[in-house]
């Protein structure tokens, strides 16, 4: 085994078990299981994002939409027809993929800035949809008067509402078979095709790859993990406001993923995590809150266009 | 019944000559520099808060001459110090430090001004009805579409007769040929910056002045101003205007007959010209 392979081995390890260890590790450095639950959510969430900015190299803007619709999706299902966090999760997947599937034909054909402006416009319709049909989404005050309910295994139930440290774990195991599935999708000849799309889109033109029907693919299912993410964040908030569809959450994705490092599998979970700690520190120190989260954003972008992987990467080769 | 459709048709034309105004600004900041300015609602706002500062001292005509100046040199100086670095590389890069701009400058004003709305004094005799059977026709609304066609009309003069507008439409088809022709295009691209800001005060000004000052009126203005862009068409400025115009009277009349979906009509025509014609109502073809 050569040492670049070992890196890599030696890294997954050491994510996984910080992972499957946090409960145990971080309140003992002074944070608290919801943060990392939230970490956990929201990194998921820039991973799906970064599947498709990162391995597809398509600038989406917009994923706050499928995002939202995910927690939407969870949050109706369990406040109006069945009091399930399967059935949630899947139906709010669903929501946000189909969505997705059906919103691509309309810009796969779009590249770069136009491709962006274009996913955070529509992003919007949604945003409009859950603020103004107020009956059925709660409109502005948000989506209330649920729960996350117990888990039935069959053989024993779980109450993850009380116990924070088992939705964490149902949260960590959702998010590890997801993540399998995107490791997976990445190292076949489809995840494969998608770099040489990124790396050079008119050589894979010429190479006979059907362009737009891969970047459509990639698209829904960048969605599809996206709308699982949200739809786990409506369970961790037990409830949905229509800031989760706002543009402004699709920007904290991307930065997430950017400062993480999009050319590395775990980078935007590292910015998810970064991101979600300093924010909510900042958030519990002042009012200006906003201000701090932009100039973030602002030196991330002069400072660390790479990402903090993508700069510990570089130093290692040289 | 016609009165009220004649009514919100006119108040869409009035909200669309923001959209368009803003969407001008935009526009000319994407096609020669490659860069989707997210703070442009962020100076819109400073624009309007300007305006409001410089009320009592040189009264409503001073503050429509110099807030909009104001906030251009504003632009001038975040050009050149943040967003200069960042042209050719991924447009990515210039998204997010625009969107961190855009938080900094609605917290900014927050934190200035209050987070609540201000009322803005326009003259007095402006505000008047000018007929009594069209009682939404007051002088401020007839006001704000005149300055609107001057400002349109201005850039279109300056794009077409001038030598830096001349400059700026040569540099949006190959930027490297004027470069090599002798041209500084840093130079160039600072002062298209700076007019596209301008554009975005001078939309400040007006806006604050039907829509009083919130902090947040800035963010509420740039998704509508996107729209125009795409409706329009990518690189054609008429295009951009046409779309802002379009999409403001379509909001209009949606909220005669489906007011709920009054937000939502425009992102509905943008779906359909993005199915029928990607590149927009007058946009080049292969251009994006």
């Amino acid at each position: 085994m050569n040492k670049e392979v070992f890196n890599k081995q030696a890294a997954n390890v050491l994510v996984w078990l910080l992972l499957l260890a946090m409960p145990y590790w971080l309140p003992a450095i002074g944070g608290y299981i919801e943060l990392g639950t939230r970490v956990v959510v929201l990194g998921l969430a820039a991973m799906a994002l970064n599947f498709l900015l990162g391995y597809t190299g398509v600038l989406s803007f917009g994923h706050a939409a499928y995002f939202g619709l995910g927690a939407y999706g969870a949050g109706m299902t369990v406040r109006y027809l069945v009091p399930s966090t399967g059935l949630g999760l899947l139906v709010g997947t669903v929501v946000g993929a189909v969505a997705g599937a059906i919103i691509g034909p309309m810009i796969i054909r779009l590249r770069g800035v136009y491709f962006a402006m274009v996913t955070i416009a529509f992003a919007q319709v949604f945003y409009f949809i859950a603020f103004r049909w107020s009956t059925v989404t709660g409109g502005d005050d948000g989506l209330t008067g649920w729960t996350r309910q117990p888990l039935h295994l069959g053989f024993t139930t779980i109450d993850i509402l009380h116990n924070p440290t088992a939705f964490y774990y149902l949260v960590f195991v959702v998010f590890a078979v997801a993540i399998a599935i995107m490791a997976w999708l990445l190292r076949s000849p489809f995840g494969r095709t998608l770099l040489a799309i990124r790396e050079n889109e008119r050589r894979a033109r010429f190479l006979g790859i059907p362009v737009d029907q891969h970047i459509w693919i990639s698209w829904t299912i960048s969605c599809a993990f996206a709308s699982l993410a949200g739809a786990l964040y409506a369970y961790v908030n037990n409830f949905v406001d229509p800031r989760a569809l706002y543009w402004t959450q699709s920007g904290d994705f991307v930065i997430m993923a950017v400062l993480g490092g999009m050319r590395s599998f775990w980078g935007p979970l590292i910015g998810a995590a970064i991101f979600v700690t300093l924010q909510d520190y900042v958030s519990s120190q002042t009012e200006n809150w906003m201000s701090f989260v932009g100039l973030f954003f602002v030196l991330v972008v002069l400072f660390f266009p790479r990402g903090i992987l993508g700069m510990i990467r570089r130093k290692v080769a040289s | 019944m016609t009165q009220v459709v004649l009514f919100n048709v006119f108040n869409g034309l009035i909200v669309g000559a923001f959209y368009a105004l803003m969407a001008l600004g935009l526009s000319l900041i994407m096609n020669l520099s490659g860069v989707i300015n997210f703070a442009h609602g962020g100076f819109l706002a400073i624009g309007g808060y300007l305006a409001f500062a410089l009320l009592p001292y040189v009264g409503f005509w001073g503050a429509l001459i110099l807030a909009p100046m104001l906030t251009a040199v504003l632009g001038l100086f975040v050009e050149r110090v943040l967003i200069r670095r960042l042209y050719g590389r991924d447009p990515l890069y210039s998204l997010l430090l625009t969107f961190g701009l855009a938080f900094m400058f609605e917290d900014g004003t927050r934190f200035i001004w209050g987070a609540q709305g201000l009322p803005f004094q326009v003259p007095g005799w402006l505000l008047s009805p000018l007929s009594t059977d069209y009682f939404f026709l007051t002088g401020y609304r007839l006001f704000m579409v005149l300055i609107v066609g001057i400002a349109v009309a201005g850039l279109f003069f300056i794009l077409n007769k001038t030598r830096l507008g001349i400059r700026i439409r040569a540099g949006t088809l190959d930027l490297e040929t004027v470069s090599v022709l002798g041209v500084n295009v840093r130079i160039l691209r600072n002062m298209n910056f700076g007019l596209g800001i301008y554009l975005a005060g001078l939309a400040g000004v007006l806006a604050v002045g039907q829509l009083g000052l919130q902090p947040t009126i800035g963010s509420s203005l740039i998704m509508p101003s996107f729209v125009a862009i795409i409706v329009g068409g990518l690189g054609s400025l008429p295009g951009t205007l046409l779309g802002g115009l379009l999409i403001g009277v379509a909001s209009g009349v949606t909220t005669v007959f489906f007011p709920s979906a009054t937000e939502a009509v425009m992102y509905v025509m943008m779906a359909a010209v993005l199915l029928v014609r990607p590149r927009g109502l007058l946009g080049e073809e292969g251009r994006f």
